[in-house]
C-alpha cells in the first residue's frame, strides 16, 4: 500500500505544475491592468507603472514570470500582493483557517445529518419517511444557497433573535453554524439521495439475507454489513465535494461576512491579483488532489474486496 | 485483512492530520474582541486596498482611516468653500508663489511637533518616483517636480526646489506655472505632514500609522477592523464628539445592512440594491440620502461609428430623451438627484444653466436629432461593468431613448471594471461608455479640466473642441481664484453646446444608522464626516 500511496503522491506533481501553469496562464489572459488599476479611473502614471512592474517582475515575459512564480513557491514565497503590499502568505494564512474552519463544520453536518437521514429513508423505502424525506431534499437542491442564507437570517436572527445575523468572531463554533448548515445544505441533500439509493438496493443484496439468516442481530447487519456497502458512493462524493465547499462559498460567505477563501480569492481575482488567485487556487487544487487520495484509500478500509498493493 | 486494518490506521492519522491544521490555524485569525468600547462608532467599511499613507491612498476604505488619522492644510465646508486647518494662512500673490503658515502646537500622535519641515519633508518622499506612491502626481504643479519625478529613469534630485522651509512654521511653495485654484487642491489627503519616524521603517508605518489628525491609530486587524481613537488634547476645528471609530471590514453591503438592523453595527454609509426599497421602513427617519459632489454620465466617444463627427444637436436629442425624473425615482429607488449641469450643486462656482437640454421633451428629442442628422445605422451603445450593479438604470436610459426617439440603444457590458477601463484606455468603446466621477476637491474645475480638455488622460471619450479648450486655457491663467472660477463657468455653458457627455444625475450618499448615533453629516465626497457623530 505503501507503494501505491508513493505512486499517487507522485502523480500529484505534473498536476500540480500543470494546474497553476493554467491558472497562471488564465490570470494573464484576462483583460485589465492590476497595476494600472491602482490609479483607479484617476491619471496612471506611466513612469510609475513601469517601476512597480519592474520591481514586480511583472514586465519579464509569461515563461518567466511563471519560473519565478514556482522557484519561489518551492522556497515558502508565495508572492506579494500588488496593491497592499501584504505576502500573499500572510493573506492565505489568515483566510484559510476560517474558511477550514467552516467548511469542516458544514462537512460534519453533512455527513451525520445526510448519512442518518439517507439510512433511514433507506430502509423505510417508499415508506411515509422516505417520501417527506425525498420533498425536503428536493426542496434543498432547488433554493439557490442565497435564498437559503436570507431565509436563515431573517429567521433566526431577526424573527427569533437567537444569532446576530453574520459572524462577529469567526472563532466562535455557535456563529459558524448558520452560515456552515447553509453551505451545507446542497451537499447535504446530495448525500441523503445516495445514501438512500445505496442502502434500499444492498437491502436486497445477497449477502445481507445471508447475515440476516446467520442470525445476526439487526443493528450488526444495518450497521456493519449494509451500512458499509452503501458507503463507497457516498464516500466519492464526499470526497470531491470537500473541494467545492471550500472554494464554493463566497456566497455563503458574502451573506454571513466570513472572510474565507471564497471572498478573498473573488477580491483578488476583481483586482487582477494573479499571485493571490493562483495561491489559493493551487492550494484548492492540494485538498481536492489528497481529498481524491483519500477516498481511493477508503475504499479498501469499506470494502474489503478492494486491495492496492 | 491485515492490509485492511493498516489502511484504517493510516486514515484515520490523516484524519487527524487535517483536523490538527484546522486547530492550529485558527490563532491566524486575530482579536477574538469583537465588541466596541463605549463611546465608540462601529460603521461598515472594507478592507484598505493600499498600506495606510496618505500618499497612496486613493479609494473609499483606506481613505476613511485616513482623513480619521492625518488633518493638512485646508479642509472645506459644506459649499464647498476652503477652511484653514493646519494652516493659520495660506498666502498668494501671484497665484505661482504660495505662503504657508502653520497653526502652532500642533503635534504628531507620537509627540513630536508639526513643523514645516514636517510638510517639505513628506512631500519630497511622496513625490519621488523611488517611492512609487500613487497619489504623487497631485504634486505635478510645484516647480522641481519633474527632477525627482521625471517620465523616464532615476530621479535627478531628492528635493523639489520649489518647496522651501522658511521657519519653523512657515514654508514656501513655488509652483512651475500659476495656478489659481492651487489652495484647493491643497484639501487633497496626500497634502499631509509626515513625522520624522516615518522615515525609519515606511513599510511599518502603513501598518501602524502615526498622524496628526482628529484621531490616533489603535489597531489594524487585518480583513476584521481598524480601530483609532480620539485624541484629547487635538487642536484643530474637526475635534472628534465621539471616543474613537471602529472601521469594521465588510465583503458586503447587504450583510453590514443586517448588523444595523439588529443593533451590532451603528452605521452603513451605503445600501444594497436589495435593501433600497426597505430601508425606509426599516430604519424610518435614520435612513439618509445626502447629497454629494458626485456625478454619473453616459459619454458618447467621438472615435466611434454613431459619434464620428456628429452634430451637437443629435447628442442635445440624445439626452432630452432620457426621463431622468422617473428612472432616478424608480429604478434607482431615489437614491440619486437628476443633473442639473455638468457640475454638482455642493462644488464652488456651480451655476443654474438656463437649458431644457437636461429635461425630459420626447417632441425635441426627436426633433433635434433629425435635424442634426441622425445617427448612423440609427443605433447606439452604452458600455458598462456589470459587477456595478449598473445593468438596471442603463436599461431604462435605452428604453427611455428607444421610446422617444426611435433609436435602437442597447447595452454593451463589461464583465468588471478592469475590463471597462481597458476599452476606454484603448479607444475600442463602441458608441457610449458609463461616466462617473467624484470630486477631489469641490470646485468645478475639478468636473470639467481633467475630463474635457483636448489629451486630459481621463478623457477618454476623446473630445476635443477649440473654444472649449481656449476657456480652459483662460481660467487657468486668471489672476485670482474667482475669476478662474468665471471662466470655468462659461466653460461650463460652452460644454452644454458641444455636448461632451450627457449629464445623468448626481449622487447622494445612502445612509443608516443605529439609534444610538447623532449628527451623521456628509462631506463634498460622500464620505461621512466620522468626528461629527455623537453617541447618545
Amino acid at each position: 500500500m505503501g507503494r501505491y500511496v508513493a505512486r499517487r503522491l507522485l502523480q500529484m506533481i505534473p498536476v500540480f505544475i500543470g494546474s497553476t501553469l493554467l491558472i497562471f496562464c488564465m490570470m494573464y489572459a484576462l483583460p485589465g491592468d492590476p497595476v494600472a488599476a491602482l490609479y483607479g479611473e484617476k491619471k496612471p502614471d506611466p513612469a510609475q507603472i513601469l517601476a512597480i512592474k519592474h520591481q514586480l517582475g511583472l514586465d519579464l515575459p509569461l515563461w518567466h514570470q511563471y519560473w519565478n512564480y514556482l522557484t519561489g513557491l518551492f522556497q515558502g514565497d508565495f508572492g506579494t500582493q500588488i496593491a497592499t503590499q501584504r505576502p500573499v502568505a500572510d493573506v492565505i494564512a489568515q483566510a484559510f483557517p476560517v474558511t477550514i474552519r467552516l467548511t469542516l463544520f458544514a462537512f460534519v453536518f453533512t455527513v451525520v445529518v445526510g448519512v442518518l437521514l439517507g439510512l433511514v429513508s433507506g430502509l423505510f423505502a417508499d415508506k411515509a419517511f422516505d417520501r417527506i424525506v425525498l420533498v425536503f431534499t428536493l426542496l434543498l437542491i432547488s433554493v439557490p444557497s442565497f435564498v437559503l442564507g436570507y431565509l436563515f437570517q431573517y429567521l433566526f436572527a431577526f424573527q427569533l433573535d437567537w444569532l446576530t445575523p453574520t459572524v462577529q468572531d469567526s472563532r466562535d463554533p455557535g456563529q459558524l453554524l448558520l452560515p456552515a448548515i447553509v453551505l451545507a445544505a446542497l451537499s447535504l441533500a446530495y448525500v441523503t439521495r445516495l445514501t438512500r439509493t445505496s442502502v434500499a438496493e444492498n437491502l436486497r443484496a445477497d449477502y445481507i439475507r445471508t447475515a440476516v439468516a446467520k442470525g445476526l442481530p439487526r443493528r450488526r447487519v444495518v450497521g456493519v454489513h449494509l451500512l458499509r456497502n452503501s458507503l463507497i458512493p457516498v464516500v466519492t462524493f464526499l470526497g470531491t465535494d470537500i473541494g467545492a465547499l471550500m472554494a464554493g462559498a463566497v456566497v455563503t460567505e458574502g451573506i454571513f461576512n466570513v472572510h474565507g477563501v471564497g471572498n478573498t480569492i473573488f477580491e483578488a481575482l476583481n483586482r487582477r491579483e494573479g499571485s493571490t488567485v493562483v495561491g489559493i487556487a493551487t492550494l484548492i487544487v492540494i485538498v481536492y488532489l489528497v481529498a481524491s487520495l483519500l477516498v481511493d484509500l477508503l475504499y479498501a478500509v469499506l470494502d474489503p474486496r478492494i486491495r492496492y498493493d | 485483512m491485515r492490509g485492511a486494518k493498516t489502511m484504517k490506521w493510516s486514515t484515520l492519522a490523516a484524519a487527524v492530520a487535517l483536523a490538527a491544521t484546522a486547530c492550529g490555524g485558527s490563532g491566524g485569525d486575530g482579536d477574538s474582541a469583537s465588541g466596541k468600547p463605549a463611546g465608540y462608532v462601529s460603521m461598515f467599511n472594507g478592507e484598505p486596498q493600499h498600506p495606510l499613507l496618505p500618499s497612496n491612498t486613493n479609494e473609499k476604505f483606506g481613505g476613511y482611516v485616513i482623513d480619521a488619522l492625518f488633518t493638512g492644510l485646508v479642509g472645506y465646508d459644506a459649499k464647498g468653500g476652503l477652511i484653514d486647518m493646519n494652516a493659520a494662512s495660506v498666502d498668494t500673490k501671484d497665484n505661482k508663489t504660495w505662503t504657508v503658515k502653520l497653526r502652532k502646537g500642533w503635534k504628531f500622535h507620537d509627540g513630536t511637533d508639526v513643523t514645516a519641515e514636517s510638510y517639505v519633508k513628506a512631500w519630497n518622499w511622496m513625490a519621488n518616483v523611488k517611492n512609487k506612491q500613487a497619489n504623487s502626481y497631485w504634486f505635478d504643479d510645484i516647480e522641481g517636480y519633474k527632477d525627482v519625478h521625471p517620465e523616464k529613469g532615476e530621479p535627478k534630485k531628492d528635493e523639489m526646489s520649489g518647496l522651501k522651509v522658511v521657519d519653523d512654521h512657515t514654508f514656501t511653495i513655488e509652483l512651475s506655472k500659476p495656478v489659481p485654484y492651487f489652495e484647493y487642491k491643497l484639501g487633497y489627503k496626500t497634502f499631509t505632514p509626515l513625522p520624522e519616524s516615518f522615515y525609519k521603517d515606511p513599510k511599518g508605518f502603513g501598518q501602524k500609522p502615526v498622524g496628526n489628525g482628529p484621531y490616533r491609530f489603535q489597531k489594524w486587524t487585518h480583513n476584521k477592523l481598524i480601530q483609532v481613537e480620539a485624541v484629547s488634547g487635538y487642536k484643530g476645528s474637526n475635534k472628534a464628539k465621539n471616543k474613537g471609530i471602529q472601521f469594521k471590514n465588510y465583503s458586503n453591503l447587504e450583510s453590514a445592512y443586517q448588523d444595523a438592523l439588529s443593533g451590532n453595527l451603528d452605521l452603513v454609509d451605503g445600501v444594497g440594491p436589495k435593501d433600497l426599497p426597505k430601508r425606509k421602513a426599516d430604519f424610518g427617519d435614520r435612513a439618509l440620502d445626502v447629497p454629494y459632489a458626485g456625478t454619473q454620465s453616459i459619454v458618447p466617444v467621438f472615435y466611434s461609428k454613431p459619434f464620428k463627427d456628429v452634430d451637437p444637436k443629435v447628442i442635445q436629442g440624445l439626452s432630452m430623451a432620457i426621463d431622468r425624473k422617473t428612472i432616478t425615482k424608480t429604478v434607482l429607488q431615489g437614491t440619486r438627484i437628476p443633473s442639473k449641469g455638468f457640475t454638482p450643486p455642493q462644488v464652488k462656482g456651480y451655476q443654474k444653466l438656463d437649458t431644457d437640454v437636461l429635461s425630459y421633451n420626447p417632441k425635441k428629442a426627436k426633433q433635434y436629432i433629425k435635424e442634426g442628422g441622425g445617427i448612423p445605422g440609427n443605433k447606439i451603445w452604452i458600455q458598462y461593468n456589470a459587477d456595478g450593479g449598473h445593468k438596471e438604470w442603463v436599461t431604462a436610459v435605452c428604453n427611455s431613448i428607444t421610446k422617444a426617439t426611435g433609436v435602437t440603444c442597447v447595452g454593451d457590458s463589461k464583465p468588471d471594471f478592469q475590463t471597462d477601463l481597458q476599452a476606454r484606455q484603448n479607444n475600442k468603446v463602441k458608441g457610449m461608455y458609463r461616466g462617473g466621477w467624484l470630486a477631489d476637491y469641490p470646485l468645478n474645475v475639478n468636473f470639467m479640466q481633467d475630463l474635457y480638455k483636448t489629451g486630459a488622460s481621463t478623457n477618454y471619450g476623446r473630445f476635443s473642441d477649440k473654444k472649449v479648450d481656449e476657456l480652459f486655457e483662460k481660467g487657468d491663467h486668471a489672476g485670482s481664484l474667482d475669476a478662474s472660477v468665471k471662466d470655468y463657468q462659461k466653460a461650463e455653458k460652452e460644454l452644454l453646446k458641444k455636448m461632451p457627455a450627457i449629464p445623468l444625475w448626481d449622487y447622494a450618499a445612502n445612509i443608516v444608522h443605529g439609534e444610538d448615533i447623532d449628527g451623521v453629516k456628509v462631506g463634498f465626497d460622500g464620505n461621512v464626516l466620522v468626528t461629527d457623530i455623537t453617541v447618545k
